[in-house]
């Protein structure tokens, strides 16, 4: 492997990736530092999700390179993905159908251990230090994850993906399954969990509201595209491009008399004249 | 049989539960355990023929052929003056052993094929498909007795043969078993964290296909049995080794002298194929879980919604909901209660919010209005009035209409909401024309106008479309141009923006909002979305476990709430939450040991 000297985590630089005729990804181009989290924003069919499948190897790349801490990693076989598996994991959106029904949360979370040889006593402690981490009952190990609500399921997945320590995890829309409540609780614990171990976050999700709170960057895609890239507090409260001041204007704000005020707005930009 | 069709045998039962309360549920069924006790002694006494059988299984006696039942030859002599009882216990060797190889090859061969086609796809998925289609279609009696003609009796090659052709079931059981696991996210998980192909098929894919797979063998082993006994009876069979089969053909060839002797062995291989049977269905029943919800009949709740408050006290209001409660009935005959006392009015021109977090019961609640709830649910209390009429005293013929005309419906999922077979334009039409009693033209006329009216900028094109060929945005705007068809009052609508792109939202409830205030429709909304109540919403109703925490205009709402609860959901709203300060830079840590292997 090559040796750069590099300050960032992540490279992806000018990546294409088909599915079939259908280019879902056209020349996209992100950094990732150490500790970070860059928030990635975009409706359905943007490709944010088809960028983080293609981090996390599970995406064809046509094109384009993908760096981790120098390596190139886009075009990785099967043991140099196994390898990279210590350094980059995962936490998708659906917490029911993330995890396999039929074993309990201590096998779930001792699968990724075992893959790296951790042996039974130990793996048996770092699961119950992964529960704690994740504020779960130290009894939640001899359970089944259907004896969870949502929100304590998306904690076993947060669990899981800690398992092995990686610096980067893919977050795949992993708060906008649950509900309110529990989605701030969750954002907290993402967001304390990288204050304690420097983890970096690829945070995909469709709710500009949820990026803003947890990333330091985002990046807005359109259509396989980026369309805009910079500081959070920037792009979620003073877009420059056309897509992300819609996107922005058509989310509605809870508070009726600011709501008002943005739907006055919206209908004044798109020509319509407010009802 | 040259074609086994099991597909209908087997309802792929995708397996959730543990083993342990599987059993427990297998164990509960008495058909099951019957049908087990049985099999169990069929082949323990096939086990311990030696033993049980009272003489030899070629012992011949001249003097008892075809002796009725009688004290030396308990079910009679055969055909040759051999004791049937004990042939019949010594057939259950042959009989037995020889179907279980069936079963040992046909699942031997279909499962592992399957699962390497089905994990893997590609060329061998294809070559593998057209192997099985090939084995299905081909005659297999037939195969079988040509066989016959060139290798000569031998039970162990014939039945090997029968697996074969047997093993396409297996094969495209699991095929397709596993490419509905392949996808799964736990999978994807699984691959993540660097498990091999190996040891994701062992841990997360045999454990959904188990199940299936000892059903199927159930019923293949019967089936093996009546086609080795069928093979037997038309004498393909080894005449030195006893069989049901060949005691079947034994007790034909005597028909008119030893009546009797065809009992034994045709009511031993219906027992033993019953149980297979039963044991299959009973698995299939125990993976599958609990038994059905028990119904509750529907003449108690109308019963309790009369009962109970009887007079609406907002006699001008649109819709009026008065102590509503709504139970779910247990399987031991207790109700669950998910609504409880919910009392709300929504004005002519009004929009009411029904908001909370899931389980608060707030769909339930627009359900119950709607008379829509699912299964096991019922109306245990309240009353609701349409203008002043009781939706409780209604026939269900009665509400099916004030639904068509007097209620529109906007559900959540937009495209599980259109039939997928038929077009935009017959689906919008066919109400117009049932409810609405218009022509055929009026109506075609009439959705075109809706469609357009909707903000669908190609009508004609949206009314020849099928329902895939259009978007998530459009197909919602199809469904509410579907609930404004016969005119409604009011309007119920189920998250209608949810399962939308957030710019497709602001569109729809732009719509929502212009044809209330066209049409003057009152408006129940369900969200639990703050930002869509106060986008749209005159008055809001906060549920939280079934019940209204709070209710009250939205500018009140917002600016002062009441309930400790509100204010928790008021806070947990993110629009507000702070920034995070700027990253401190760090250098990377090294990789962890062994990656850069």
């Amino acid at each position: 492997m090559s040796i750069i000297a590099t300050t960032n985590l992540l490279e992806v630089d000018d990546l294409t990736v088909h599915y079939g005729k259908f280019q879902a990804l056209k020349g996209v181009s992100v950094t990732l530092a150490p500790g970070e989290t860059l928030g990635l924003v975009g409706e359905s069919g943007s490709g944010k999700s088809t960028l983080g499948r293609a981090v996390l190897g599970l995406a064809e790349v046509s094109s384009g390179s993908i760096r981790y801490l120098g390596q190139e990693i886009s075009r990785l076989d099967r043991a140099g993905r196994r390898a990279l598996s210590r350094e980059i994991q995962v936490v998708f959106q659906d917490p029911y159908t993330s995890l396999n029904a039929m074993l309990s949360v201590g096998d779930i979370l001792v699968e990724p251990l075992l893959v790296q040889g951790v042996n039974g006593a130990k793996a048996r402690e770092r699961v119950q230090e992964l529960l704690d981490q994740v504020r779960l009952p130290s009894d939640a190990a001899t359970r089944l994850p259907r004896e969870f609500s949502g929100g304590q399921r998306q904690r076993i997945a947060i669990a899981r993906a800690l398992a092995i320590n990686p610096q980067l995890i893919v977050c795949d829309e992993p708060v906008s399954a649950l509900d309110l409540s529990t989605q701030a609780r969750v954002i907290d614990l993402f967001i304390e969990i990288q204050e304690r171990t420097g983890v970096a976050y690829l945070f995909i999700s469709h709710d500009l509201a949820v990026v803003r709170a947890i990333s330091h960057r985002v990046a807005v895609m359109s259509g396989g595209k980026i369309v805009e890239q910079g500081p959070a507090d920037q792009v979620t409260s003073a877009p420059k491009d056309d897509y992300t001041r819609r996107l922005l204007m058509a989310a509605p704000v809870p508070d009726p008399i600011a709501q008002a005020e943005r739907r006055r707005a919206r209908l004044a930009q798109a020509g319509k004249v407010p009802a | 049989m040259s074609t086994v069709d099991l597909e209908a045998a087997t309802t792929p039962a995708v397996a959730t539960g543990q083993d342990r309360a599987v059993l427990r549920r297998f164990l509960r069924n008495p058909l099951a355990v019957i049908a087990s006790l049985v099999f169990l002694t069929i082949v323990l006494s096939a086990v311990f023929a030696p033993w049980l059988a009272p003489y030899g299984a070629n012992f011949t006696k001249l003097a008892l052929v075809t002796a009725p039942p009688g004290e030396e030859f308990l079910l009679g002599g055969d055909g040759a003056g051999r004791d049937v009882l004990s042939r019949l216990i010594y057939a259950g060797q042959l009989t037995l052993a020889g179907s279980f190889l069936t079963v040992l090859v046909a699942a031997g061969l279909g499962v592992s094929t399957g699962l390497v086609a089905g994990y893997f796809g590609g060329w061998f998925d294809r070559f593998g498909g057209w192997m099985a289609n090939f084995l299905i279609v081909l005659p297999g009696t037939i195969v079988l007795v040509a066989m016959f003609t060139l290798i000569g009796p031998n039970i162990i090659i014939t039945m090997v043969v029968l697996g074969v052709l047997i093993a396409p079931n297996f094969f495209r059981l699991v095929r397709n078993l596993v490419i509905s696991v392949r996808n799964e996210l736990y999978v994807d998980a699984a691959r993540v964290s660097g498990l091999s192909d190996g040891r994701i098929i062992s841990r997360h894919i045999l454990s959904v296909v188990r199940a299936p797979i000892i059903i199927m063998a159930a019923s293949v082993w019967g089936i093996a049995i009546v086609v080795q006994a069928g093979l037997e009876f038309i004498g393909l069979g080894d005449p030195t080794t006893p069989t049901w089969g060949s005691m079947l053909l034994d007790a034909y060839n005597n028909i008119y002298i030893g009546r009797h002797l065809l009992l034994p062995p045709g009511l031993m291989i219906g027992l033993t194929v019953g149980a297979l049977i039963l044991i299959g269905n009973g698995l299939r029943d125990a993976l599958n879980g609990e038994e059905a919800i028990i119904v509750a009949p529907r003449q108690r709740v109308k019963d309790a919604a009369r009962a109970e408050a009887a007079v609406p006290s907002v006699p001008e209001a649109l819709l009026e909901v008065q102590g509503l409660s709504v139970g779910y009935a247990g399987r031991d005959g207790s109700t669950k209660t998910v609504v409880r006392s919910v009392g709300f009015t929504i004005a002519r021109g009004e929009i009411l919010g029904l908001v909370g977090e899931s389980g608060s019961g707030k769909t339930q609640t627009a359900l119950s209005v709607l008379r829509l709830l699912p299964e096991g649910g019922m109306v245990t209390g309240g009353g609701i009035w349409l203008e002043g009429q009781n939706l409780a005293g209604l026939s269900d013929a009665q509400m099916q209409a004030i639904r068509g005309k007097r209620i529109g419906y906007i559900p959540q999922e937009p495209m599980s909401n259109l039939d997928p077979l038929f077009r935009i334009g017959s689906q919008l039409c066919e109400p117009l024309q049932v409810v609405g009693g218009l022509s055929r033209q009026e109506a075609r006329g009439r959705a075109l106008a809706l469609l357009e009216r909707v903000g669908i900028a190609d009508p004609h094109r949206v009314f020849m479309s099928y329902p895939h060929q259009i978007s998530g945005g459009m197909a919602q705007r199809v469904l509410i141009a579907g609930a404004l068809s016969c005119d409604p009052d009011l309007l119920i609508a189920d998250e209608p923006t949810t399962a939308l792109d957030v710019t497709v939202q602001a569109e729809i409830l732009d719509l929502i909002r212009d044809l209330q205030a066209e049409r003057n429709l009152g408006v129940l909304m369900v969200t639990h979305n703050f930002g869509v109540v106060a986008d749209l919403c005159d008055r809001v109703a906060v549920m939280r476990g079934g019940e209204i925490v709070e209710l009250g205009a939205v500018n009140d709402i917002f600016a002062r709430p009441q309930h400790e609860y509100t204010r928790t959901l008021l806070a947990s709203t993110l629009e507000d939450a702070p920034v995070r300060p700027p990253l401190v830079p760090r250098p990377p840590r090294r990789q962890n040991a062994g990656a850069e292997t």
